[in-house]
C-alpha cells in the first residue's frame, strides 16, 4: 500500500501554509470520511463477503464473522474508535496521548490493507471477483474510504530543500523521490507522547495485566491460526494494529508503567505463557509453543553473548547442540554407548557442564580476536561440531554419537513421579506431553531471564558493556578483557546447553542435521542471530519476541516454500534499513542509531 | 607557579610525599625501523606534577602508552613504585596507574554514573557468581561503589548529570568525566593525555584547577600538553621530548630558558636572544592556534 501513496506524494502540490494532507480534502469532511469509513468496515464484518465455504473460514454467514472478517471487525474497529478519538471525545483521550491523527492512518491501513487482502484472495482462489457477496464490495470500498479520508488529514509537510538548478535530471528526479519519502514519513509521523500521569499502583498493575493479558490472546491467535490466509490476515492486522497503538502514544505509555513495575510485569509475564497451554484443547499448539520457548531461551543466552559483551558468534547452536547430545548420551537411549539412565538434574548438570566446558575450550584461543574475526572463526567451530557429531559414528571415527542417524528414542522425562510423556488432566485442562514440556521450559526461561536480568545489572554486566562499546579503554580502566569475554562466552554456553538438554527429551532424538548455521527450521545460527537482532540486542523482551516471529512466520506460512529464506533475508534488509535497533530497542541502541531524533538525554533505568 | 602540596583526605592509593613513584629508565620503543621513543628517563615523585611536552610527533603519546602497558618497551623498564609494570593494561590500572586519552575514549553509550563505576572495576571484587546469587556481599559492595562514583562526580563537578548518557555532554565535561573514570579506579598515579585539547581558556583554567586538586589527594600526575601556559602554571617538573629523546627536564624557567627547547619548537633563531620577543612569539602563535584545535580536537594517534 506504501507505493501507493509515494507515488501520490511527489504529485502534490508545493507546500501550502496551511497544513493539508495527502489528499486534498477539507480536514473535517477527511474525519468524518475515516471514522465513518472505518464503522462501517466494522459493521460490513457481519455481511456475507463470498457466497461458497470453499474459502476457509466460512465468511458465507449473515450476523456472524468467520475468520478474517473478525481481524477487519478488529481493524475496523480501531479506525473508528481512532477517529471518535481525533474528535477530542471526553473519555478517550487516554487512548491517544501522542494525537489521535497518526493512529488513525496506520489503522485505516490496517483495515484496508487486511480488507482488500481477503477480498482479493476470496477473487483468485475462487477465481474472479464474480465470487464476491455485495457484502464483499461494501467492505472494499468502506475500507478505501477510511484510507482515503485517514490519508486526507491534514499534517505538518517537511519544507522542501532548495534545488541547485546546475544538477542533472536524475539528481532533480532523486530530490524529488527524497522530498516524496520525506513527506510520506511526515504524514505517518506523531508527536512526542505526553508523559503518563501517576496512577495509583492498584490501577496500575491492572494496566499491566490488560496488557499482558492482550499480549497473551494476539499470541495464542497468533498461533492458533488454522490456514494460511488467516495467518497473513493476522500479520497485517497485528502489524498496522501495533504501529496505529505505537504512533498513539500507548506503547509508550505501557512501557512506562511496566517500567515502573518490572518485577511485576516480569512475573506476570511468565504467568500469562504459563496459561497458554490451558488455552488449548490439544497438544497441537503446545508443540510449537514448547518449540518457540526453546528456540527463544537459547536466543536470549546469546543475547547475552552478542548484546552485552558485543561478541559475534555465529556457531552458538553448537552450545545447543552440544547441551542436547551430552543429556541425550546419558539419559538412556537405546543408542548411547554408555548406556546410563541419569535421572532428570544429573543429565541437566551434565548438558550445561559439557556446554560450558565446551565453551572454556573454544572461547580460550577464540576470544583474543576482535570483531569480524571472531565471528568466521566461531562460524567455523560452529560447523566443526556439527561435522564431528556426524562422523563419530563408528566407521569414521569413534563410536559416541551414532552419525547422522543421531540418537534417538530419547525416554520421557519423569521428575519427582511426574511423567512428561503422559496426559494429565489438571483442573478440568488436559495437559498433554509437550504442554508438560512447555512448562518445564518455562522454568528453563525463567531461570535464564533471570540470570541476563543480574549480571547484566552488576559489576560483571558493566564490564561487558564497557569491553563492547570500546575494548581499549576498558582494558585501561582494569577490566581483564579476556577473562571477562571468556565469562561471557562460556555463561552463555552453559544457558544454551541448559535449553539443549531439554530439547533434546522434546524431540526423542537429536541429530546433526539440527545444528546447523543456516536452515529451514529455527533454531540454527544464523536464525539465533536474526531473532536477536531483529529483536533488539541487549533486551530481554526482544529475543523473545523475535524468536517467537521467527519461528511462527515460516511455520505458519508454508505456501512460501523455497522463497522462505529468500523474503527472509529480505525483510531482514528492511528491518535493517528502517528499524535498526530491533522491534524492542534498548534504550542506549535507539539513541545510537537516530542520533538526529530528539534524544531524551536521560537514561532511565528500564532501558537496559 | 606551584602551589604548596597540602595533603587533605588523602586517596588510598597515594603515597607519602618525596616517593619516587614513576621510575621509567631508558624506555626504548621501536615500531620495525622506526625508533619512536629512544632512550628516555623520568621518575615521578608523589605529589608532583610532571609535564611532558614536545613538537607534534615527538613520542609523547607512544611513550604514555609505555607506561600504562599498551606497548610493552623494547628497551628499559618501568618501575611503578618498586615494581616493574606488568604488560597488560589492565594489570598496570591495577597496580596504580590510571590514564586518560588524547582522543575521548568514554563508553559513549553508558550513562556518566557508569561509566564512572567501569572505573571502580579493579577495586571490586565482585564476580558472576555473586551477581546472580545477589547476597547481602553484592548490595552493599554496590551501594559503596554508587556512593564512591558519585563522590567522584561531585569532585569533578557532574554530579547532577549522572544518569545522562556520556556521549550526549558537551566535550569540556567528556573530558571531565574522563578524568573521573580514572580516578575511580584510585590511582597513586594519573597520567593525563592532552587534557585540555580543544577546550577554551575557560575550561583551560578550571581543568588546571582540578589537577591541583587531585595533587592534593597525594595523586601524583603525568601531563602531556601542548597548552604551554597551562604546562608551565601547573607543573612542578617538565620534560621535553623530541624526536623520541629527552632533550631537557627541569622546573619550567629551566624549560622556557633552554635554547634547545626553543629550536626544537619554532626551528633555529637566525640572530639575536631569544627572549622576551621569543615568548611573545611562543603567545602569538598559541592564541593563533587556539580556534583551530577547538575545531580538531587532538590528533588520533594512540591506538
Amino acid at each position: 500500500m506504501t507505493t501507493q501513496i509515494t507515488k501520490d506524494a511527489p504529485n502534490t502540490p508545493p507546500p501550502a501554509p496551511a497544513p493539508k494532507g495527502l489528499i486534498p480534502l477539507p480536514e473535517n469532511t477527511a474525519r468524518a470520511t475515516a471514522t465513518a469509513g472505518g464503522a462501517l468496515t466494522a459493521a460490513s464484518a457481519f455481511l456475507a463477503w463470498t457466497w461458497t465455504a470453499d474459502f476457509p473460514g466460512d465468511l458465507t454467514v449473515y450476523g456472524y464473522p468467520g475468520g478474517l472478517q473478525w481481524l477487519v471487525l478488529i481493524g475496523g474497529a480501531l479506525t473508528a474508535l481512532y477517529g471518535l478519538t481525533s474528535y477530542g471525545i471526553k473519555g478517550l483521550r487516554w487512548l491517544a496521548p501522542a494525537g489521535a491523527y497518526a493512529a488513525l492512518k496506520f489503522a485505516a491501513l490496517a483495515a484496508f490493507a487486511t480488507t482488500w487482502y481477503t477480498v482479493l484472495a476470496i477473487s483468485t482462489e475462487l477465481g474472479g471477483l464474480v465470487n464476491l457477496e455485495p457484502g464483499g464490495y461494501i467492505v472494499a470500498l468502506t475500507s478505501l474510504a477510511a484510507l482515503l479520508g485517514a490519508l486526507a488529514l491534514p499534517f505538518q509537510r517537511p519544507e522542501p530543500d532548495p534545488i541547485d538548478p546546475d544538477d542533472t535530471g536524475w539528481e532533480h528526479f532523486k530530490h524529488r523521490l527524497r522530498h516524496g519519502w520525506d513527506t510520506t514519513k511526515a504524514a505517518f509521523a506523531a508527536d512526542a507522547p505526553r508523559p503518563v500521569g501517576t496512577l495509583p499502583s492498584y490501577a496500575e498493575i491492572l494496566i499491566i495485566t490488560g496488557v499482558l493479558a492482550l499480549g497473551l490472546l494476539v499470541f495464542t491467535y497468533g498461533i492458533g491460526t488454522e490456514y494460511d490466509e488467516l495467518f497473513v490476515g493476522f500479520l497485517i492486522t497485528a502489524g498496522f494494529g501495533f504501529a496505529a497503538l505505537n504512533k498513539a502514544g500507548l506503547v509508550a505509555h505501557a512501557s512506562q508503567i511496566t517500567a515502573r513495575h518490572q518485577n511485576i510485569t516480569i512475573c506476570g509475564a511468565f504467568a500469562a505463557a504459563a496459561c497458554f497451554p490451558f488455552t488449548q484443547t490439544d497438544d497441537q499448539y503446545a508443540t510449537l509453543g514448547v518449540y518457540i520457548l526453546i528456540f527463544a531461551t537459547v536466543a536470549l543466552g546469546l543475547n547475552i553473548v552478542v548484546g552485552l559483551a558485543g561478541l559475534l558468534d555465529l556457531g552458538y547452536v553448537a552450545f545447543l547442540g552440544v547441551g542436547a547430545y551430552a543429556a541425550a548420551l546419558v539419559s538412556g537411549s537405546p543408542n548411547s554407548p554408555f548406556g546410563v539412565h541419569f535421572p532428570f538434574w544429573a543429565a541437566i548438570l551434565v548438558g550445561a557442564g559439557a556446554s560450558l566446558v565446551f565453551g572454556v575450550l573454544i572461547g580460550a584461543p577464540t576470544l583474543r580476536l576482535r570483531g569480524d574475526y571472531l565471528a568466521i572463526v566461531t562460524l567455523g567451530f560452529g560447523e566443526i561440531f556439527r561435522i564431528a557429531v556426524n562422523n563419530m559414528d563408528g566407521t569414521s571415527g569413534p563410536d559416541i554419537t551414532n552419525g547422522s542417524n543421531g540418537i534417538s528414542s530419547i525416554p520421557n522425562l519423569e521428575l519427582l513421579g511426574f511423567d512428561f510423556g503422559a496426559q494429565h488432566t489438571i483442573a478440568g485442562f488436559t495437559i498433554g506431553r509437550f504442554a508438560n514440556y512447555f512448562f518445564l521450559m518455562l522454568v528453563v526461561t525463567a531461570v535464564v531471564v533471570l540470570v541476563f536480568r543480574r549480571s547484566s545489572d552488576s559489576r560483571i554486566g558493566r564490564a561487558w558493556i564497557a569491553i563492547r562499546e570500546d575494548e581499549t579503554a576498558a582494558l585501561a580502566m582494569g577490566i581483564n578483557g579476556f577473562r571477562v569475554k571468556l565469562i561471557a562466552f562460556a555463561l552463555g554456553a552453559c544457558l544454551a546447553g541448559t535449553a539443549g538438554t531439554v530439547q533434546a527429551h522434546v524431540t526423542y532424538t537429536v541429530t546433526p542435521e539440527q545444528y546447523l548455521f543456516a536452515g529451514q527450521v529455527p533454531p540454527n545460527s544464523a536464525f539465533l542471530l536474526a531473532a536477536v537482532v531483529l529483536g533488539g540486542m541487549g533486551t530481554i523482551g526482544g529475543p523473545l519476541i523475535g524468536a517467537a516471529l521467527l519461528f511462527l512466520i515460516p511455520n505458519k506460512l508454508q505456501f512460501l516454500g523455497d522463497y522462505q529464506l529468500f523474503a527472509f533475508g529480505l525483510a531482514l534488509i528492511l528491518l535493517m534499513r528502517f528499524r535498526p535497533e530491533g522491534l524492542i530497542p534498548n534504550r542506549r541502541r535507539q539513541l545510537e542509531f537516530h542520533e538526529e531524533a530528539e534524544a531524551p538525554t536521560v537514561l532511565s533505568k528500564a532501558g537496559a | 607557579m606551584t602551589t604548596d602540596t597540602t595533603t587533605k583526605g588523602t586517596a588510598p592509593g597515594a603515597t607519602t610525599p618525596g616517593d619516587t613513584v614513576l621510575d621509567a629508565r631508558g624506555v626504548t620503543m621501536r615500531f620495525g625501523g622506526l625508533t619512536a621513543v629512544r632512550g628516555v628517563d623520568l621518575h615521578v615523585n608523589s605529589g608532583e606534577i610532571v609535564g611532558l611536552i614536545g613538537p607534534n610527533g615527538a613520542g609523547k603519546t607512544t611513550f604514555f602508552n609505555c607506561l600504562t602497558g599498551l606497548y610493552i618497551p623494547t628497551e628499559g623498564e618501568v618501575r611503578y613504585k618498586g615494581q616493574v609494570l606488568p604488560p597488560k593494561s589492565f594489570k598496570v590500572t591495577a597496580a596504580g596507574i590510571a590514564r586518560t586519552f588524547q582522543n575521548i575514549r568514554l563508553f559513549a553509550n553508558m550513562t556518566v554514573l557508569e561509566n564512572v563505576l567501569v572505573g571502580r572495576h579493579t577495586r571490586t571484587k565482585e564476580g558472576l557468581w555473586s551477581a546472580l546469587l545477589r547476597g547481602p556481599g553484592f548490595h552493599k559492595a554496590e551501594a559503596a561503589s554508587r556512593a564512591r562514583a558519585m563522590e567522584l562526580l561531585e569532585f569533578v563537578g557532574l554530579a547532577e548529570k549522572a544518569e545522562h548518557l556520556a556521549r550526549n555532554l558537551p566535550y569540556g565535561e567528556q573530558r571531565k568525566l574522563e578524568i573521573a573514570r580514572a580516578l575511580a579506579s584510585e590511582p597513586g598515579l594519573l597520567l593525563l593525555d592532552e587534557p585540555t585539547a580543544g577546550m577554551n581558556p575557560q575550561e583551560t583554567r578550571a581543568t588546571e584547577d582540578l589537577v591541583f586538586a587531585i595533587r592534593d589527594q597525594g595523586i601524583a600526575v603525568l601531563v602531556i600538553e601542548h597548552d604551554m601556559r597551562f604546562i608551565f602554571n601547573l607543573c612542578d617538573r617538565v620534560a621535553v621530548l623530541v624526536q623520541g629523546e629527552k632533550l631537557v627536564e627541569g622546573d619550567s624557567a629551566t624549560v622556557q630558558g633552554d635554547e634547545r627547547v626553543v629550536a626544537a619548537y619554532l626551528g633555529e633563531p637566525f640572530e639575536g636572544a631569544p627572549g622576551d620577543e621569543e615568548a611573545a612569539e611562543v603567545e602569538a602563535a598559541e592564541a593563533h592556534a587556539e580556534p583551530t584545535t577547538d575545531a580538531a580536537p587532538g590528533k588520533e594517534n594512540d591506538r
